[in-house]
């Protein structure tokens, strides 16, 4: 394989996501289509890794671009990037929408987790998901075994990071630092800055 | 909850990957975000990390349908925007017309009737109970519950809210604060809060938001009494709204005598 392109900014947060939300924090509605047009696919994407369902993820993906509408007021650009705040909220909408359906039927669900991998091959017609499919791929695979399980049960299947301690059978401790040596690695190889 | 309150800021600082993927229990996030108020190196971390995991995030985009993008269009011709949140950006004329109204019918319909409150003294003690076991996640809050419900003006007011809950407001003009409890209060729906306000005549103004995932809960009302006459609870989205925008579940007034 190909060495991968090193691309140190999220190509598709293009430079100007920021000021299109400034313009829809005005109640621009113009500017909101084009704002959906750039975050609809990742936000489905996260939606769907998460939730697994098709019909429930659409719904809580409309929920979270309804959002982005009404609380684009509240955005600011120096606690992080436009696609960092869109992307925050669907996780958390997301992963608290499987959490409050696990309450009931808890531990069965979360055996069959430990098989599932995110779904990295979906088709896409953009070339830059493909490009950041591929770096993240890349990045993945320098992380340990343990740091690859945390984040991936954390992040795509929203478990809490005592839930990963326990189907891991690891200590508390042990995941929580996982959790955040195998991010740093991540950073670094993504070369992510804030 | 007590082994986060045992833990020293280093090893808080070993959550900031935990925090970003969003893997914190509810109190322990809550317990964190305290402490990264008080630690920038944790904070640009963060920063950092929620950054990296929007990666992740990016790696799984998914194509969506025709008629999502339709729906969505469609919906926000009709959801009205948020003001940008307190203090943050300068004052504008928009902001100054933000403070809310009750909508008249629901103030009439949802006016609770005062409820006799007997044996106060003994309710307090409860109160201040149940104010100790939340110092331990929020001394500094718990130390001001605990001067509202000793000030020698102390008065509360109680009220059956919906589903059989109860909630009770103390007030001390002395102190200039005032405090909530909840009983038995059922958890908000999914992406919903209960948030507090207090009732300036008729305008309200808030006073922040309830534990989502408490039961049972003492809250301190977020800024002065001031000229309020009662507090206001209502189920907010996530996050909370600059005013209310559903009827209130409860209004309580402030005892007067």
């Amino acid at each position: 394989m190909k060495q991968a392109v090193h691309i140190s900014e999220a190509p598709s947060a293009g430079p100007d996501l920021q000021e299109l939300l400034d313009l829809v924090a005005r109640g621009d509605q113009a500017a909101f289509a084009k704002v959906y047009d750039a975050v609809c696919g990742p936000v489905l994407g996260l939606v769907r890794s998460v939730l697994r369902d098709p019909a429930q993820s659409e719904e809580v993906a409309q929920e979270v671009l309804v959002e982005v509408w009404r609380t684009a007021p509240r955005f600011r650009a120096s606690r992080g990037s436009a696609m960092n705040w869109v992307l925050t909220l669907a996780h958390h909408r997301a992963v608290d929408r499987v959490r409050s359906v696990e309450a009931t039927t808890a531990r069965e669900r979360r055996a069959a987790l430990l098989d599932r991998t995110p779904e990295f091959d979906e088709v896409t017609e953009q070339v830059e998901s493909r490009l950041e499919r591929e770096q993240v791929r890349r990045c993945m695979r320098t992380l340990s075994e343990l740091q690859r399980q945390s984040v991936t049960l954390a992040y795509y299947r929203g478990l809490t990071y005592r839930e990963v301690a326990e189907l891991l059978s690891v200590p508390l401790g042990t995941i929580k630092t996982r959790l955040r040596d195998g991010l740093i690695r991540l950073r670094d190889c993504l070369g992510v800055s804030a | 909850m007590s082994t986060v309150d045992r833990m020293s800021g280093a090893e808080l600082h070993t959550l900031t990957g935990a925090y970003a993927l969003y893997a914190l229990p509810d109190a322990e996030r809550g317990e964190f975000e305290r402490h990264l108020g008080d630690c920038e190196a944790c904070a640009v971390e963060v920063r950092e990390l929620s950054e990296t995991a929007t990666r992740l995030g990016l790696a799984v985009s998914a194509a969506p349908p025709r008629e999502l993008r339709d729906r969505v269009l469609r919906e926000i011709t009709t959801v009205r925007q948020e003001s940008p949140s307190c203090g943050r950006r300068t004052r504008s004329a928009v902001s100054v017309q933000r403070t809310g109204r009750w909508p008249k019918f629901a103030l009439a319909a949802s006016l609770v009737a005062a409820a006799g409150f007997g044996g106060i003294a003994v309710w307090q003690n409860q109160v201040a109970r149940d104010a100790q076991q939340e110092a331990h996640r929020a001394q500094q809050q718990s130390e001001q519950v605990a001067r509202v419900l000793a000030a020698p003006d102390a008065k509360a007011k109680s009220s059956a809210l919906k589903g059989g809950s109860k909630g009770t407001v103390v007030v001390s003009r002395s102190e200039n604060r005032a405090v909530f409890v909840a009983s038995g209060m059922e958890p908000p729906s999914h992406g919903k809060v209960y948030q507090l306000w207090f009732d300036d005549h008729g305008t309200m103004r808030s006073a922040g938001l309830i534990n989502r995932a408490a039961t049972s809960n003492t809250v301190l009302l977020d800024g002065p009494v001031d000229g309020a006459s009662g507090i206001g609870i209502t189920v907010e989205p996530a996050g909370g709204s600059v005013q209310p925008t559903s009827a209130p579940l409860a209004l309580l007034t402030f005892p007067t005598a």
